[in-house]
């Protein structure tokens, strides 16, 4: 396999208007949100993205599947700059980066079946089978064949947050950015929804960026680290290291200030 | 909660098929109001003039629903007049509904500079009172049903579009649209598929309740004279007819009254019923 990186961010700065000090006349002045990261993702890696509340977690999430267009810098999608692609020029690559979000419930249209859900991105990029596919999605993920008819507000929340994992994996992406997809579970849910991520990143050969503010969670899950504080990387490392020793100021802050549960038990 | 659930579905189910039985049963008559009604509604007849419904001492089979001051068949003005109380519902209606909520959608939706442009048109809309500026519009556009429609789609549009804007708005923060944007469907489509499915219920209740309006609307310029020529019969010239011998026959007001009371009830039941009976989120 080559070694470029799966994901190349350089430099990356993005700003968003700040309504509320917005003069009468006149733009609004703008709040930087990502103040010049840098990061690099290997192929096959597991990332974990931590950080405050605010930090810009989702931001650059969000910035990295092209949901929002950065101000500078560039963001290499496996050596090509999707940086500035604009919507049709960024299309075809949909297919392979995928994102799975936080409240399935908002995540998953109410008014479409689970099947149609799973169907949508297949459809969209135009595979052929697609009922086939929508199936087999639904086995990867541990879901009956026959929750294709239901509807969202038919499923518990473990089941909701599988069909949006369903739905990610459905077009087999390279890539797949999960945004604080288990906090809002509970504890038993969030056990079998991350097994199922470590699963199908192994068996799908997946790489992904879990973003959390559950360090335990993390330390579980993830190879890397990220640690964001206020739109800047403080550090980066293995994830064992970093919770041995870590370097950062603010990321010994982070670890102090969260308890550490005897994790193995919470797993078994 | 079983038990709740099926309550509320029993009472809305009831709710539906009532006002889409009474409505049904209108369109039919109104559609085949030529073979139903038992009479010409513009026969004179001066000599069956004030004649009672059929239960009262003096009654004429023939005529159930008595006749007005110039011997013409109530029942038949009625069945006659559900044509353009329909009509003028479905058409006015379906117009109102589709210019306002697409405008509606796309503000909601889009946001930035069509939010904007749309947003101000509703204000400034807005700031006209309705009942003047319908006057306004027929004194301009002329009497007729087509000016009536106009001036209903011309008013009510803004109630659309400010109702599906915020649904619109509120939905499209929602995931399932940056889901849909990741997976690369176009701006439009998602609006179209994604959104609008969500903002239907509201749209259908909107819809009914407007048709219920406009059945008002055109019954008050029949009222006051400003709809068609006074040669078809409307529910609107007959309570204004019926106002004036309501001492001598009060039949001729009060049955239009009730099913114009019942038809407006229907339609503003309908949306509701259906929304309830068919939404999968509520269901
Ligand atoms: N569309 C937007 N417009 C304006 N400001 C925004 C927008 N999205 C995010 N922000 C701001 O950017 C900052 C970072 O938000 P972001 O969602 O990236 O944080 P986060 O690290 O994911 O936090 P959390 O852990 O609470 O999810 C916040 O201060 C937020 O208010
Ligand atoms: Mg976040």
């Amino acid at each position: 396999m080559s070694d470029t990186p799966i994901y190349d961010i350089e430099n990356l700065r993005l700003s968003f208007p700040d309504m509320a000090h917005k003069p009468l006349l006149g733009p609004a002045p703008r709040v930087e949100i990502l103040k010049g990261i840098s990061l690099r993702i290997p192929r096959g890696d597991v990332v974990g993205i931590v950080g405050g509340s605010g930090s810009g977690k989702s931001t650059l999430g969000r910035a990295m599947v092209r949901l929002i267009e950065p101000d500078s810098g560039a963001i290499r999608f496996e050596g090509q700059d999707i940086t500035h692609l604009g919507e049709d020029a960024l299309r075809p690559l949909r297919r392979r980066f995928q994102m799975i979000f936080q409240d399935p419930m908002s995540s998953l249209n109410p008014r479409r079946t689970v099947g149609a859900i799973i169907a949508g991105p297949l459809k969209l990029q135009g595979f052929d089978r697609v009922s086939g596919r929508v199936d087999q999605a639904l086995d990867h993920v541990g879901l009956p064949r026959v929750f294709r008819k239901r509807y969202p507000h038919e499923l518990s929340g473990g089941q909701r947050q599988r069909v949006g994992i369903a739905r990610a994996i459905a077009t087999e992406p390279d890539f797949i950015l999960a945004d604080e997809i288990v906090s809002g579970l509970d504890v038993s849910s969030q056990a079998q929804v991350l097994n199922l991520l470590e699963q199908l990143v192994r068996e799908l050969g997946l790489t992904l960026a879990f973003i959390s503010h559950d360090l335990s969670v993390i330390r579980r899950l993830c190879r890397h680290t990220v640690v964001l504080h206020r739109g800047e990387v403080v550090e980066y490392s293995e994830t064992q290291a970093l919770f041995d020793a870590p370097q950062a100021a603010y990321t010994r802050e982070l670890l102090d200030a969260i308890p550490l549960p005897d994790l193995d038990q919470v797993w078994v | 909660m079983a038990d709740a659930r099926g309550l509320v579905k029993r009472r809305a189910g009831a709710r539906l098929w009532l006002s889409a039985g009474w409505l049904t049963l209108l369109a039919l008559a109104a559609v085949f109001a030529p073979l139903i009604a038992p009479h010409d509604p513009l026969a004179q007849d001066l000599f069956g003039a004030r004649l009672p419904p059929f239960w009262e001492h003096g009654a004429d089979a023939a005529f159930p629903l008595g006749t007005d001051s110039l011997g013409r068949d109530v029942l038949s003005r009625i069945i006659h007049g559900a044509r353009v109380a329909l009509g003028v519902a479905l058409i006015a209606g379906t117009l109102t509904c589709l210019i306002g909520a697409l405008l509606g959608l796309i503000a909601g939706y889009f946001r930035g500079w069509p939010d904007m442009v749309i947003s101000r048109f509703v204000d400034i809309w807005m700031a006209f009172p309705p009942v003047l500026f319908a006057i306004l519009l027929i004194a301009v556009l002329g009497t007729g049903l087509s000016s009536i429609i106009i001036a209903i789609v011309v008013i009510d549009w803004t109630r659309f579009a400010r109702v599906i804007r915020a649904e619109a708005m509120s939905q499209g923060a929602m995931d399932y649209v940056a889901s849909a944007q990741v997976a690369g469907r176009k701006r439009f489509s998602i609006m179209l598929a994604e959104i609008l499915p969500n903002v239907l219920p509201t749209i259908v209740v909107l819809l009914t309740l407007e048709m219920g309006i406009a059945v008002i609307v055109e019954a008050i310029l029949s009222f006051v004279n400003l709809s068609i020529s006074t040669d078809q019969p409307t529910w609107g010239s007959m309570i204004a007819e019926g106002r004036l011998s309501i001492h001598q026959a009060w039949w001729v007001l009060v049955f239009p009254l009730i099913t114009l009371f019942l038809t407006v009830l229907s339609f503003s039941q309908l949306g509701e019923g259906l929304k309830d009976h068919f939404d999968p989120v509520l269901r």
